[in-house]
């Protein structure tokens, strides 16, 4: 009744007594208690996910009362897994619990902004100018107007605008870009389709059907092994987590898995209960350090180093000594081991050259069709040199013989290939290898060289061999493999180890020095990993991450362990294999999901940028360049091959050979091009050609500093471009963004350094190239606040989306829970809202179109037999310029710019034309086209879309997606296996044919996590009997790796490869970066300072799931920007802990509160990756600006194997090859931060208001 | 003085006063039971508190039971013990040292409350007021002991006295009493009256709420009843 009444209870009965008086029971009121049980009480719950860069992809409850979210918690009704195996639940961990804190707090996005002194400019020329094209193309081109609100991007100033007025700005900067500048001038930044699917492909649908170029991620956040596509002609393919339950013996090599793998960590836990044994690599000790039965702590980036001399005990031990069948069987019919490869002579030394092919011999071996993409073995049998089947020649020769069966491609006769020529061989002849370990590094305090020679001769086993162009000699990868481990066979010769003990590279002895682990622990580790895989056939496995993928030679450390891995014949053996999990880069319906998002329902093909080259390049960071070729070639190659020639230039011939995509592509507009191709009568490619020919035109890479080639727009959604991925963060806010940045470096001009020779040069860099910056986020993230626009997305809880991850086999919804909060939208309805607003006002600027398109050679298309032997550059006269061939396809594209919209919201009618596909197969998609038009209903009215399926919602969107992928329709996927049968010659339909009538629709994973179905689009199928394994289906159903010898790959033959010594696998130490003696004594010359190597971990307290502004986790750790650095370091700069500190170098300064911790090793400091710079950073005395991110001490530096193109499965595809982000070869200088300047008095805020023109009222 | 606004501050005001006190302490208790509380700052700032927030508390329970005493017990009473001027005296020295105990307090706590980033932010407008009413109300106090010096014979404080007690007796012409008092008694009437009208819409509510009862508590393990 009343609560006050209630306690006038002084004359009823005292509380019954009980135990003699200690207890009572009272009779007071518990109305009180309802709101304890009303605080849990809730209307629904809805299933959703976290759409953030986290392979968690976890199911959750979403509990909605009164239309809010409340809260969150885990959902556990997952299918269950078979008897054998655990559960997948619990999945989830307190970071993605926290998310819902978001949707109704302070840092959430409620209205649409703009930057208010843009909004002044544009509604004073909207005034002037009646047409929104012109009015924007008068803001722009005013360099004192631009300038005026560019200069204060990321300080502040943004107001609320309409969704009204918003549109039609970023839909007038969009429409005014391509018709003066080129839709290639209009970009687009979004990571992780997986994460969520719909969303991403909301803007590369409205940037691909405009024109626009969608960037890449993968590479750029480095997370992308290059080493993969090396080996396996693979971008990545995975174990599911559950499969680690089936391993033997697992090393955990720089992957943090408690922390960072959270919600999978419990397989790897109960695995242990089976007896499995589990190693970690890491030089911290981390949490996985403190799970594991032994930990390795190798000095940061020198795990080449341990791998090396853990391969050179496998190789010595097992292979060498044939101990292991199973290794044996395995490595010849998997592995290149047994093909032959070609030794050259170079200035008296012999040295592994390219693989042997049948073009090399008189009538090819009679083979006929692509016989110098035939590499071959030599028959032990026969003891002749045969094709074997299964090479990327047969891959597009349509003879039915590309698969793994030991036959001969010509003839189909058995064949049993030789992998080693030790028993037959006509000679022994000396080698020179390369050798990397001597390299001194700046710090050689943190990095220790060896002194051992450059070129390392050692002795193997040959034959000679007639070809068309006489005697060579010629060995197995295998015998020089074992040579270049420095195996000693009995051979003589020097540079070989007897014993273990040896410092000979690559011995345990000799990598002591370098990583300075115990040798008895790496021998150990290397018997018990390839002893058990021998005993379990192959169920050793490796889990890796992020930690060893960052530093510049990461594909040295990637292919030392891979090495392991495959002479011990783990790939693709349940329970074994490599486990790469960085990013949650499977996007299990991929195929379903491309016609979707790249438009190639309406045009193909899209634009497409590797965006590590784009962000060097027009974030001006080649002009700050230290890195010379010389540094990195290999002692062997030919250095006046490489004279004159830097980074930058390598990446510009790159793109001129049609390796590297290019953006903006050429020199002037795309549909300027097309329109004089027509007026000269000529076809467009022609055109080009010869205009190239000629010099009339270029490419825009040559000349990245004239504004004609500038990146004028900038779409960045669904992630924090320049708040945490961003290397070079400080070179982006100078020269793309042009405003108040912290960059203490000079360029090249200003130091006389060497000037690149492919790119013109400019004295005066340009600053503040984007015209207009637009984030989509649902919160004020560091991006939005240096955007020109900030567009506010409906959260995770607001939107429907798909997501899916490498870690289950489970396709999850994102669902709306509750309406998108205040004025926020979907990605897809802001998108849709701009392609409506884009088609009304083009009509005048832009109509029907022809679009010139630059393509570069694709990987898994018959164009990746492009380049086979030998690099010409048809600029420098080596070769003709042939589209497709010698440089990029040309193609032109019709774009019909007032349709946008319509095309848009309609599935186009090239998918019912072209058919439907991905990896190099293609079928039919007609039923699918009816279905969805069924589904989703037809358009009705005139225009482009008239009959074509709606995909007005983004739940049409996901059904699209949904229907056309083989994981999710099982006749897609039974089609897509016919498709693959058609080219390997075998039957593979088997694998889909008991799924063929499921159909995942996107209201039935709402239900329940659906598994997806096994398609050929992977390498490792999904059923009742295996997890999920990559190379899986190579391995049992003998379909090639997509690589050059069709088998995973040691040894990589192309030019560049063997130029900068990475034919095989070496050790390389990090890279000298130079970046501490310009400022180590200008800045603080009297302060105690320390200089560390710089590395970037993931969060405990942030992304992986959740962003680390969320107050709850801020909370749990000390509420701001934090960096690690060991006891011993702090001591010698008189840092205690929580102390303010400094960090710097020439890219830039960082203010944090340090963490001095036991758990760091000395010479190496930690900064979380993406601490928000907007929560607690102040100013740093350095630069006087506010105290930076993670990647403000980092540069983007690239390296020039990684643009290799035209050439196997070194072809670039979108996220799949190409240059990588890395960024861990870094040293900053710390010292202790005296006075703490939070800058938030009012003098500094006019202070940092650099230009005086306009007011932020 | 005004011979109505005398009647209306010392003779009407005193009921309205405590009528909205008892009937909103009542009604907030059983509207609003989670604001029931004494809104502590500890968590947002220890500084200061230790010595000002007790010495505050230690200073102003025993200025209020001093007055409660004081006040309320008649004449003929404390007769048996003492006579009005030594009671007089008495009263002037205790509430001397406690007053000045609590002006000490008092101080530290309202330069925390004023001049402290966080407690400032965190304040709700009552928060403030009342501290700063009850600080003038204490000045005020202090100021009466002067006034009282004038008269060591206890006569104003007999005046005030049969005030009180008749305003709690509900004896008419309460009000006459303190007809001719100096105006500084007045004003600490006026305004001691004042915040009784204003305790239920402040955190001065937790005064009632003290857990004495759980000293006296019966049993160390307690179970509530189904409800």
């Amino acid at each position: 009744m009343s609560a006050f009444l209630d306690r006038i209870s002084y004359f009823t009965s005292s509380p019954e007594k009980y135990s003699g008086g200690h207890g009572i029971t009272t009779d007071e009121n518990r109305a009180w208690e309802r709101a304890y049980r009303g605080r849990w009480a809730h209307d629904k719950i809805v299933r959703s996910t976290h759409g953030v860069n986290c392979t968690g992809s976890c199911s959750w409850k979403i509990y909605v009362k009164n239309g809010l979210v409340t809260w969150e918690t885990q959902q556990t009704d997952y299918p269950r897994t078979r008897p054998d195996l655990p559960n997948h639940e619990p999945r989830g961990c307190a970071r993605g619990a926290s998310y819902s804190w978001y949707l109704y707090s302070a840092a959430r996005l409620k209205y649409p902004m703009v930057r208010s002194r843009l909004m002044k400019l544009w509604q004073a020329a909207k005034a002037e100018f009646s047409d929104p094209v012109d009015a924007w193309g008068s803001i722009v081109s005013d360099p004192a107007k631009a300038k005026e609100y560019k200069a204060v991007r990321g300080l502040g100033g943004f107001i609320r605008a309409s969704w009204d007025d918003v549109n039609e700005i970023v839909a007038a900067s969009n429409v005014y870009t391509a018709k003066k500048f080129g839709p290639d001038r209009i970009v687009g930044f979004s990571p992780i389709p997986a994460m969520s699917m719909v969303s991403y492909a909301a803007g590369s649908r409205y940037l691909s059907l405009i024109g626009g170029v969608c960037m890449s991620f993968y590479d750029w956040y480095c997370d992308l092994p290059p080493s993969s596509p090396q080996t396996w002609g693979e971008q990545t393919d995975v174990p599911e987590s559950a499969d680690w339950y089936n391993s033997g013996y697992i090393i955990a090599w720089g992957s943090n898995v408690p922390q960072t793998r959270t919600p999978d960590a419990h397989f790897f836990t109960e695995v242990r209960y089976k007896g499995t044994k589990t190693v970690s690599v890491t030089p911290d000790y981390s949490e996985v350090a403190k799970l594991t039965d032994i930990w390795l702590n190798p000095r940061q980036g020198t795990d080449s180093a341990m791998a090396m001399a853990m391969g050179h005990v496998i190789l010595s031990e097992y292979h060498v000594a044939g101990k292991s069948e199973y290794f044996d069987d395995y490595c010849r019919m998997y592995t290149d081991m047994p093909f032959l490869v070609q030794l050259d002579e170079k200035d008296g030394q012999l040295v592994a050259g390219r693989t042997l092919r049948s073009s090399d011999f008189e009538g090819a071996l009679d083979e006929t069709d692509n016989t110098e993409w035939k590499p071959v073995v030599l028959d032990q049998h026969s003891n002749e040199i045969k094709v074997p089947n299964g090479t990327i020649g047969s891959r597009w020769d349509k003879s039915k013989k590309w698969n793994l069966e030991l036959k001969t491609a010509t003839d189909g006769s058995d064949l049993w290939p030789r992998t080693s020529l030790i028993d037959s061989h006509d000679e022994v002849v000396t080698v020179a290898f390369p050798y990397f370990g001597n390299l001194e590094s700046e710090q050689p305090e943190i990095f220790k060289a060896t002194d051992h020679a450059s070129v390392l001769e050692r002795n193997v086993p040959v034959r000679k061999v007639s070809t068309k162009d006489g005697d060579v000699y010629v060995a197995t990868v295998y015998d020089l493999m074992v040579a270049n481990y420095g195996i000693d066979r009995g051979l003589g010769g020097g540079n070989v180890a007897a014993n273990f003990d040896d410092d000979v590279p690559y011995t345990p002895a000799w990598q002591e020095k370098i990583t300075g682990v115990d040798r008895a622990k790496v021998i150990q580790v290397a018997r018990e990993f390839a002893d058990n895989a021998d005993k379990t056939r192959g169920r050793s496995m490796v889990i890796l991450g992020a930690a060893v993928n960052h530093w510049y030679h990461m594909d040295m450390i990637y292919r030392g362990i891979i090495n392991m891995l495959v002479m011990c014949g783990c790939i693709g053996k349940s329970g074994g294999g490599w486990a790469h999990y960085v990013g949650q880069e499977k996007l299990r319906p991929q195929t379903g999901w491309q016609p979707l998002a790249f438009g190639l329902d309406w045009n193909r093909p899209p634009r497409h940028m590797n965006s590590t080259s784009f962000f060097y390049n027009h974030s001006n960071q080649w002009r700050y360049e230290k890195l010379e070729l010389d540094e990195i070639l290999s002692p062997l190659a030919d250095k006046k091959k490489w004279e004159n020639y830097s980074l930058i230039d390598c990446n510009v011939r790159s793109e001129r050979m049609g390796w590297l995509p290019s953006a903006p592509q050429l020199n002037r507009n795309p549909l300027d091009v097309a329109r004089e191709a027509a007026d000269a009568g000529k076809p467009a490619k022609d055109y080009v050609v010869d205009s190239l020919k000629d010099g009339s035109l270029s490419f825009a890479c040559e000349d990245p500093d004239n504004p004609d080639n500038f990146p004028r727009n900038m779409f960045i959604w669904r992630s924090n471009l320049l708040g945490s991925s961003g290397k070079g963060h400080e070179y982006m806010l100078k020269h793309l963004l042009g405003t108040q940045n912290g960059l203490l470096g000079k360029d090249l001009g200003e130091f006389g350094g060497e000037k690149p020779s492919e790119v013109k040069w400019h004295d005066e860099a340009p600053e503040g190239k984007l015209d207009l910056v637009v984030t989509l986020d649902f919160r004020m993230s560091t991006t939005c606040v240096y955007s020109d626009i900030v567009l506010p997305s409906a959260t995770w809880y607001e939107k429907n989306d798909l997501n899916t991850s490498d870690m289950h086999p489970f396709i999850h919804p994102l669902s709306r829970a509750v309406d998108p909060a205040w004025e926020s939208r979907s990605d897809w309805d802001i998108y849709k809202g701009l392609a409506k607003k884009f088609s009304e006002i083009c009509p005048g600027h832009l109509g029907v179109e022809k679009d010139v398109v630059t393509l570069p050679i694709l990987h898994d298309t018959p164009g990746e037999m492009a380049q086979a032997t030998g690099v010409a550059d048809w600029k420098k006269g080596d070769c003709e310029p042939i589209p497709g061939k010698t440089m990029p396809a040309l193609v032109e594209v019709e774009r019909n710019y007032p349709e946008t919209y319509n095309r848009f919201t309609s599935l186009g009618p090239a998918l019912g034309k072209l058919g439907n596909g991905g990896k190099g197969i293609n079928w039919n998609t007609d039923n699918e086209l009816d279905l969805l038009g069924k589904l989703n209903g037809v358009h009705r009215g005139e225009g482009d879309h008239k009959g074509l399926p709606k995909i007005e919602t983004d739940i049409d969107a996901a059904e699209v997606i949904l229907s056309l992928a083989p994981e999710t329709s099982g006749q897609v996927a039974v089609k897509a296996w016919a498709a693959l049968s058609a080219m390997t010659g075998r039957e593979h339909t088997h694998l889909a044919l008991p799924k063929e009538d499921e159909k995942i629709r996107y209201r039935d994973i709402q239900a329940q996590p659906r598994k997806i179905i096994s398609s050929p689009t992977w390498s490792g199928l999904e059923d009742e009997h295996v997890s999920y394994n990559a190379g899986y289906t190579n391995v049992h159903e003998l379909i090639p790796w997509r690589t050059l010898t069709g088998r995973q790959q040691f040894y990589q033959d192309h030019d560049w490869m063997r130029d900068f010594g990475e034919g095989f696998c070496v050790y390389k130490p990090p890279v000298n970066l130079k970046t501490i003696t310009p400022v180590i004594d200008t800045h603080g010359k009297e302060d105690k300072k320390v200089v560390l190597n710089f590395i970037t971990p993931h969060q405990k307290w942030g992304i992986h799931s959740t962003y680390s502004d969320n107050l709850l986790m801020l909370t749990l750790n000390r509420g701001g920007p934090v960096v690690w650095m060991s006891e011993i370091d702090a001591a010698k700069v008189d840092v205690k802990d929580n102390d303010w500190i400094e960090l710097f170098n020439s890219n830039g300064a960082i203010v944090a509160r340090a963490v001095v911790s036991q758990r760091v090793p000395e010479g190496m400091t930690m900064m979380y990756h993406a601490q928000e710079k907007l929560v607690n950073t102040p100013k740093s005395k350095v630069t006087g600006a506010r105290g930076g991110i993670h990647n403000s001490v980092t540069r983007a530096v690239l390296k020039p194997t990684h643009m290799i193109g035209g050439y196997a499965q070194l072809s670039y595809g979108f996220n799949y090859y190409g240059t990588v982000g890395s960024n861990r070869d870094e040293f900053v200088v710390i010292r202790k931060l005296g006075n703490v300047d939070w800058g938030d008095s009012p003098e500094l805020l006019d202070h940092d208001v650099a230009v005086s023109a306009g007011d932020n009222k | 003085m005004n011979s109505y606004l005398n009647d209306f501050f010392f003779g009407i005001y005193p009921y309205i006063a405590i009528i909205v006190m008892v009937v909103g302490s009542i009604l907030r208790y059983d509207s609003d039971p989670y604001s029931w509380k004494a809104d502590s700052s500890q968590l947002l700032r220890k500084k200061g508190l230790r010595i000002g927030s007790n010495l505050f508390h230690v200073g102003i329970i025993l200025l209020f039971f001093g007055h409660l005493v004081g006040l309320l017990t008649p004449e003929s009473v404390y007769h048996y013990v003492m006579d009005a001027a030594t009671k007089q005296k008495m009263a002037m020295i205790a509430g001397g040292i406690f007053g000045s105990l609590c002006f000490v307090g008092m101080t530290i706590l309202v330069w925390r409350r004023l001049f402290d980033d966080r407690i400032r932010a965190t304040s709700k407008f009552s928060d403030t007021a009342i501290l700063l009413i009850l600080y003038v109300q204490l000045i005020l106090g202090l100021m009466t002991i002067p006034a009282s010096m004038q008269h060591m014979d206890g006569s104003s404080m007999i005046a005030l006295a049969n005030w009180a007690q008749h305003i709690v007796t509900f004896q008419g012409g309460a009000a006459d009493f303190v007809m001719h008092e100096p105006i500084i008694f007045k004003l600490h009437i006026a305004l001691g009256l004042t915040i009784f009208l204003l305790f239920p819409f402040t955190r001065l509510v937790h005064m009632i709420s003290a857990p004495i009862k759980y000293i006296f508590r019966p049993g160390y393990q307690i179970v509530r009843r189904r409800g």
